[in-house]
């Protein structure tokens, strides 16, 4: 019998969790003589008072639904993938050179194009990591980590040495071609007679991630494959006496959580630089994990723990312009949530458990 | 040691006299730079291997050295004692690493994901606080005078100085270092000997690799994995402070700019062990000496980018994961916390 009722687990321990960090976060800004209520007035206004900031938290939300993703695949498959950062930031450089070297006429085109390099740049990096657990059982954790510096070093040789035009200063790609630009959501809702977020960069990617989620929720509860990774994740002795392989599930569950992380690209590098830069990710693939955890490893959970996240780091950057709170506090709150709905889950986690075990028993005591 | 550390050592030590006869004083400044460099990296090493010698698991190494440079760094400049900077160091080090206790030991969480939220939190209260009382957009103002570790002139050191090969190595590389790179070195054979020669380390090494036995024994596991974990906490801060008081002049964001991971990836080069981890920080010491003296390598054949130099850690460190040279096998019960039977 469990000892909570499922709304509990699924909706109460994350809830809490939230709370917790928030708190925490409210007694830091205090503690640097700040008015927490002020800070949360400040992001509510900045990121959900127009639609100017709804475009600019859409966005981030849409570079999180990607990564949060890319790491619940792999948590589902009991792997823990902290290397999202590089595995997206390679993407960024497989939409480059796609976008830089083949003729693509329009962006409708070249935006399943990029997304196919996107994907197949970030799940090669993720192979590597992913076969050497597999084969060789060297920790995953470990070596994602050495393939985010490994990605930050290359694509720092990349662009300096490779990508950058003659003439240019800037650690960066030349601009992609114009045919390629994607289309914001502001130019869809002004083509259809609406005025919304002007000058904001969200654009038509948050739609492939909204089918995404979608599709992951397929792929992971209604196929075969979604089932293998599930059980590959629950027990792996099971699974092998099951008949599934699990080098193969290992490698296929990290590249297709390597191809998620890399597809992040599509939206920052192809939707708003329009060109490769130094660092273009930001650290959004670490904010996966927190998305992830909060999001209890579901796409929809995820989706809402992006917005989240999107709304946080939108606010954050709001606050950091307008009051002397660095934007920084939003690493503290991600490091709080991080802390709180994955590594201290049971302290949230074991009371509520006690209390929903004493509620049970009093109203039975009532019942006889 | 087996053949294939001997072989490294062999070329590692060929790859320094080699320089020494092409270029002596280019040499004795970069390996004096290295001997530096590989300082914060062997503290937080020892650290790590402390704490994952007990069974938990530290990707935090690099969060504590970052909270432990800022607080050094603050403390140091507030009462202008690098010494007071030291314990606020080794102060905010422990804090983080209590945190990392209880997610990791008493709640029985997920000890690589605690040691991420470590990482961010350093890395974010650090940022916040520092521009709260400096304004300086993270920085802290640079340190002058006692509020840094200075130079140590060891005995006889100008005696010897004019004496050839004696003279250079003596004076110019062991003399004239800060306190804390001495304390560095003298943490290897005190690590080595509390691990391999005291009742302590040989229970520290018990919990790593079987918590039971320990528990059966009649002794806490819990207690030990605190003790080993406060132990790190300590490490990492005497790193943290070294790098903003003696290797720099203060605080800058992210000035650890991922030693910690080099650290971990060092701990692994040297498979737990405390003289290979010596070893292996001193390589990676001189990798970044190199790639700092050097930007672009020319080694006749190939032009080496810096990049690459600054990689190499990394990539050296999953080719010995990969167990293509020698396998790194990890203390069996790390990373799972321990479950006392009922």
């Amino acid at each position: 019998m469990d000892k909570m009722p499922k709304w509990a687990d699924v909706i109460l321990t994350p809830l809490i969790s939230l709370i917790l960090a928030m708190g925490i976060s409210a007694l830091v800004i205090l503690a640097i003589g700040e008015s927490p209520w002020m800070a949360l007035t400040t992001m509510v206004e900045g990121a959900l008072g127009s639609s100017y900031g709804w475009g600019f938290t859409l966005y981030y939300a849409t570079n999180f639904v990607f990564t949060g993703l890319a790491v619940m695949v792999a948590y589902h498959a009991s792997l823990f993938n902290i290397g999202g950062e590089g595995q997206a930031a390679m993407g960024g450089l497989g939409v480059a050179l796609v976008l830089l070297y083949l003729p693509l006429p329009h962006w409708a085109i070249a935006l399943p194009v990029a997304m196919v390099g996107a994907a197949a740049f970030g799940a090669a990096w993720a192979f590597l990591p992913a076969f050497l657990q597999a084969k060789r059982g060297s920790h995953i954790v470990i070596t994602t980590i050495m393939f985010n510096f490994i990605a930050a070093a290359l694509l720092n040789y990349v662009l300096v040495n490779q990508l950058r035009p003659v003439g240019s200063m800037d650690p960066a790609s030349a601009r992609f071609p114009e045919a390629t630009n994607l289309p914001a959501l502001t130019d869809i809702a002004a083509a259809m007679g609406f005025d919304w977020g002007r000058n904001s960069p969200v654009n038509v990617t948050f739609l492939v991630a909204l089918a995404a989620c979608f599709l992951i929720w397929v792929l992971i509860w209604r196929t075969r494959l979604g089932y293998q990774i599930r059980a590959f994740g629950r027990s792996e002795p099971g699974a092998v006496y099951a008949g599934i392989n699990p080098v193969t599930i290992t490698v296929i569950a990290m590249l297709i959580s390597g191809g998620l992380a890399g597809m992040m690209a599509i939206n920052n590098v192809m939707g708003e630089a329009e060109r490769l830069v130094l660092n273009a990710v930001e650290g959004a693939g670490f904010i996966g994990i927190a998305v992830a955890l909060m999001g209890r490893n579901h796409p929809l959970g995820i989706l809402l723990a992006a917005l989240l996240f999107g709304f946080l780091y939108q606010g954050g950057g709001e606050l950091a312009l307008w009051t002397s709170i660095p934007r920084e506090l939003i690493i503290v709150i991600q490091a709080l949530v991080i802390l709180f709905t994955g590594a201290l889950d049971n302290m949230v986690r074991m009371p509520l458990e006690r209390l929903f075990l004493t509620m049970r028993r009093t109203s039975r005591g009532a019942v006889k | 040691m087996n053949i294939r550390e001997s072989l490294i050592a062999i070329l590692v030590l060929g790859i320094c006299v080699f320089w020494a006869l092409a270029d002596g004083a280019a040499a004795q400044q970069g390996i004096g730079s290295a001997l530096r460099l590989m300082t914060p990296l062997l503290l937080a090493c020892l650290a790590g291997l402390y704490s994952e010698r007990a069974g938990v698991f530290d990707i935090g190494l690099e969060g504590k050295m970052l909270m432990a440079a800022f607080t050094a760094a603050s403390v140091a400049y507030i009462t202008g004692s690098a010494w007071l900077g030291l314990a606020a160091g080794i102060g905010g080090s422990l804090a983080l690493s209590l945190i990392h206790g209880l997610a990791s030991i008493t709640f029985m969480g997920n000890q690589l994901i605690s040691g991420v939220a470590i990482n961010f939190l350093a890395s974010g209260l650090t940022v916040l606080i520092g521009q709260n009382a400096f304004g300086l957009g993270g920085r802290t103002p640079a340190l002058t005078g006692d509020g840094r570790f200075g130079p140590i002139t060891l005995p006889g050191a100008e005696a010897v100085a004019d004496v050839p090969l004696l003279g250079p190595i003596y004076s110019g590389l062991i003399s004239g270092q800060t306190i804390l790179v001495y304390v560095a070195f003298a943490m290897v054979p005190i690590t080595w000997w509390v691990l391999y020669r005291t009742r302590f380390g040989l229970r520290l090494r018990a919990v790593g690799e079987n918590p039971a036995s320990v528990d059966t024994a009649g002794i806490s596991v819990t207690r030990l994995r605190y003790t080993a974990v406060a132990i790190a906490g300590i490490l990492c801060g005497i790193a943290g402070a070294y790098l903003a008081t003696g290797l720099s002049a203060g605080f800058v964001k992210e000035m650890t700019a991922g030693r910690g991971f080099i650290a971990l990836a060092a701990l692994i080069f040297a498979k737990w062990r405390p003289w290979q981890a010596l070893f292996a920080t001193f390589l990676f010491g001189l990798l970044e000496a190199i790639a700092n003296l050097y930007p672009n390598l020319d080694l006749g054949i190939v032009v080496v980018p810096s990049m690459f130099m600054n990689a190499l850690p990394y990539i050296l460190t999953v080719i010995i994961l990969a167990g293509f040279v020698g396998r790194a096998i990890p203390p069996r019960a790390g990373g799972e916390p321990y479950v006392k039977e009922r």
